[in-house]
């Protein structure tokens, strides 16, 4: 009697699990990101990112139908997973299945758009409605394909997946491969042609990287254990010599970078060091100090204006002084801005605190972009031609619009090195990074550093352990303005121009996800916020159209599964690694 | 014996409510001394007075001669009074060191210029600081468990390390919130040892707020009862035993008669 209730949630369980899935890919494809997806290939000629991403929906529904039914029933077994896996692979389609058929017969795309006759006849492989049976099969099979996943060995499980993932990420990223390698000539441009087709990867291109990544993952799986233990038990000067030659590598990559990528790839790099410092400067002020600062791209803003005042050759430069000379000016500007944001809202907490900021950080932006201010600060149409960094000595400012010469630094009739492709300007940046990273890490260590966490944890306990609320305060918020500051003034540089209404709220948000996804109060979490959240879409031109879809899924799932973050400070690993000893103690 | 703090007339409002009324109070230099009262009687919010988590409305509080009513908690943390909390309040999410060298906060004097460069002044500091911080963390006996999380600390454990962070700022005067509250027979017998190690080894001055009359009556050179904010007895535990008004504000009219311990007790259990 307990055994047929539990088979009949077992297979109610598949069912739900399989719709679930079946709404998810709905849901993908009447946002028309099935049939953007579908324009790319992953393999040429055999399978496009849209029925990959389809796929990949169906196979993880049988996946976790086959796991619920493997916790759902007292003894287990190899076919009534494969059961639930087909069933639930079945229905993870059937809604899509449902969706053609109707579409067939009435126009729905006056209310959804995106139901285009290219997306029917994606999903079902342009054969038509006769054509229809194909969905479910494949979803059912898939389905099946996922749950008899479960109950191959690891060692099998673990390759197979890190390849499928590994040729999805390629998939996404191969036009930016071919294009870099194909920018090399010579050997790099014909294996690019070999390898990558120009919507995806070719058919030997894939099996290549499927089978290096599987081979790979074994190998790992097998030895990698052996040769860390192996690492460890060198001796410590060898470590260190290894330590030296892995950092050379990476410094080699880094340098080199910019001179085989080309400038698009530059500039989305410039732009998370840019956000990576904004991310490095809220740390301090949200991630450190517990202090919710909604209006952080203000900082940003007004380090950008300071450059762009200081050293455009335009209508409103100021000063037209040297970019190396405003850099200093501008992260002090930044700090003095922070100082005076700090002051009226120091006894102000919480929620209060973030509305408090959303509104300083808009009035700058409204301020900058305003006709009452435009005689200072160009109103909307903003600062033009601020000066390019220059390796050398600049020439006299000569006449307004008219950009001032760089002459080199040994022979004033030859022409300097002017910093003005974003290749250039990527060792600003990432210099910067690097430097401020460095900062933070120190100033987290500190005595500082413990006052800011304090004051985040208890700021009234804080304060009668000695801790001036006031000073701490105004400094989390000078040296987190600074550093944001310090990316406004790169940022005008990198454009050469600056507009108020690239300074919007967005800006700050993103700043605040990215630290939250990375990781609160961790260094290397803003780092890898930076990549996943703003480079990734960045590079991912196909999806720009879907950007906050998919970053708001991403928060959500983040927030569920892995709220510590991506990469967590170390005491937040260390709370979870406590965390089985700590209850049982509590 | 000299006075470390005088109390003259301090009231503290809550809207209509007051909470603290007009309370004279002195604590003799190196003595130990205890408030009691029934609960709602104004002793945290006495406490806060003292420790300048709420200005009171009227009244001087003079430490070490000087008034301290009026400055900031930093400020007179600074001037070395220090406290723990009724309901624990470490910081959570910092390691058992981490809280103690907040607590030092004070002493340590590496602007954030010299700490972002590193400065070897900064770094023996630094080191000083952590030694002192493991002193104190042994001191209270807590070897080994520096590097653990406030939160994921045993309470007794999280007791004993926010008097460790109490002491970090070196305080002339300690006041201790309640801090046997939860603490079984032998935990309190030992924490009573312990707050006597604390005046004869250290020097500190101790007010206490304890519910635990066998802790109160066993350290306690002079208690002070509070009730309603109002001061209603002041003496030796002996005579605060037998104080008719004491047994009243704890029990009612009509059970003066009964031992103190005996009514107390039953007076927490009605409580809580």
């Amino acid at each position: 009697m307990m055994n047929n209730t539990n088979k009949e949630n077992s297979l109610w369980a598949a069912i739900k699990i399989g719709l679930l899935g079946g709404a998810v890919a709905l849901f993908i494809s009447l946002v028309g990101m099935a049939e953007v997806f579908s324009k790319r290939d992953v393999v040429e000629k055999t399978m496009t990112l849209g029925q990959f991403v389809l796929l990949a929906i169906s196979v993880a529904s049988g996946l976790l139908a086959a796991r619920r039914t493997a916790a759902l029933l007292d003894k287990p077994n190899t076919a009534s997973q494969a059961a639930a896996g087909l069933i639930a692979g079945f229905f993870s389609a059937a809604i899509l299945t449902l969706f053609v058929i109707i579409g067939a017969k009435i126009n729905i795309r006056t209310v959804f758009l995106n139901a285009s006759p290219g997306l029917y006849s994606m999903l079902t492989l342009n054969q038509g409605v006769s054509g229809v049976w194909i969905l479910p099969a494949a979803g059912a099979v898939s389905g099946l394909l996922g749950a008899l996943s479960l109950s191959l060995p690891n060692a099998v499980r673990r390759p197979l997946f890190h390849a499928i993932l590994f040729i999805f990420f390629m998939a996404l990223f191969s036009g930016l491969f071919r294009v870099v390698m194909i920018n090399q000539s010579g050997f790099w441009e014909k294996t690019a042609k070999y390898l990558f087709s120009q919507t995806g990867m070719t058919r030997p291109g894939a099996a290549i990287f499927f089978a290096l990544v599987v081979a790979i993952s074994a190998f790992w799986s097998a030895k990698g254990q052996a040769i860390k233990t192996n690492v460890a038990n060198l001796p410590k000067g060898r470590q260190i010599g290894l330590r030296v030659i892995a950092f050379a590598v990476i410094a080699f990559i880094a340098l080199g970078l910019p001179l085989v990528s080309g400038a698009f790839i530059a500039q989305v790099i410039v732009i998370v060091a840019l956000f990576i410092l904004m991310g490095l400067g809220l740390n301090i002020t949200l991630g450190f100090a517990g202090l919710l600062d909604l209006g952080f791209v203000a900082f940003y803003a007004i380090g950008a204006y300071t450059v762009g005042l200081l050293t455009s050759y335009g209508q409103y430069g100021l000063q037209h002084i040297s970019f190396w000379a405003a850099i200093p000016l501008a992260v002090l500007v930044a700090m003095a801005a922070g100082f005076t944001l700090g002051l009226p809202v120091l006894g102000v907490r919480g929620d209060y605190l973030a509305i408090a900021t959303l509104g300083f950080g808009e009035i700058v932006r409204l301020l900058a972009g305003s006709d009452f201010l435009a005689k200072y600060f160009g109103g909307p149409q903003g600062i033009i031609g601020i000066q390019k960094p220059c390796i050398g000595v600049l020439g006299e400012f000569t006449k307004v619009d008219v950009p001032r010469v760089c002459y080199s630094l040994f022979d004033a009739a030859k022409p300097g090195i002017e910093l003005s492709t974003p290749q250039s300007i990527y060792y600003i940046a990432v210099a910067s990074a690097i430097l401020i990273a460095f900062v933070s890490w120190r100033l987290r260590e500190s005595r500082l550093g413990r006052a800011w966490m304090a004051i985040r944890e208890d700021e009234d306990v804080a304060e009668a352990l000695g801790v001036n609320l006031i000073q701490t305060k105004l400094l989390a918020y000078m040296l987190g303005a600074a550093m944001a500051g310090l990316g406004g003034a790169i940022f005008a540089t990198l454009i050469g121009s600056i507009f108020a209404t690239s300074m919007q709220l967005i800006v700050s948000i993103n700043v605040a996800s990215l630290i939250i996804v990375g990781g609160m109060g961790s260094i290397p979490g803003v780092i890898v916020g930076a990549i996943a959240l703003i480079g990734l879409p960045e590079l991912l031109r196909e999806v720009s159209e879907f950007r906050y879809l998919l970053y708001g899924a991403t928060l959500i799932i983040m927030m569920l599964a892995k709220p510590e973050g991506l990469w967590p400070s170390k005491t937040t690993q260390r709370e979870l690694h406590h965390l089985d000893a700590g209850t049982s103690a509590e | 014996m000299t006075a470390i703090l005088t109390t003259k007339n301090v009231t503290k409002r809550f809207g209509g409510l007051v909470a603290v009324n007009s309370v004279d109070f002195q604590i003799p230099d190196q003595s130990i001394v205890s408030i009691i009262g029934p609960n709602g009687a104004g002793k945290t919010t006495f406490f806060n007075c003292i420790t300048g988590f709420g200005k009171p409305d009227e009244g001087e509080i003079i430490f070490e001669g000087a008034p301290i009513h009026g400055l900031r908690a930093d400020q007179i943390s600074h001037l070395g009074v220090s406290r723990t909390y009724q309901n624990i309040r470490l910081f959570a999410e910092m390691t058992a060191l981490e809280n103690i060298l907040v607590g030092q906060h004070t002493f340590l004097h590496a602007s954030w210029i010299s700490a972002v460069l590193g400065l070897p002044s900064v770094r023996k500091e630094e080191k000083d600081a952590l030694n002192e911080a493991k002193r104190l963390l042994d001191f209270v006996g807590l070897k080994g468990h520096g590097d653990t999380l406030a939160r994921n600390l045993p309470y007794g454990a999280q007791r004993r390390l926010e008097i460790a962070r109490a002491l970090a700022t070196r305080p002339k005067l300690l006041l201790l919130d309640e801090p046997s509250a939860g603490m079984n027979p032998s935990e309190s017998e030992d924490l009573t040892v312990f707050i006597r190690r604390l005046r004869d080894e250290v020097g500190i001055t101790i007010l206490l707020i304890e519910h635990h009359m066998r802790v109160v009556m066993g350290i306690s050179e002079n208690i002070t009862v509070l009730d309603y904010g109002e001061k209603i007895a002041e003496g030796s535990p002996k005579e605060i035993q037998s104080n008719p008004r004491v047994i009243e504000a704890y029990l009612g009219r009509g059970a003066a008669t009964e031992g103190m311990e005996d009514a107390h007790e039953r007076h927490q259990k009605k409580g809580g």
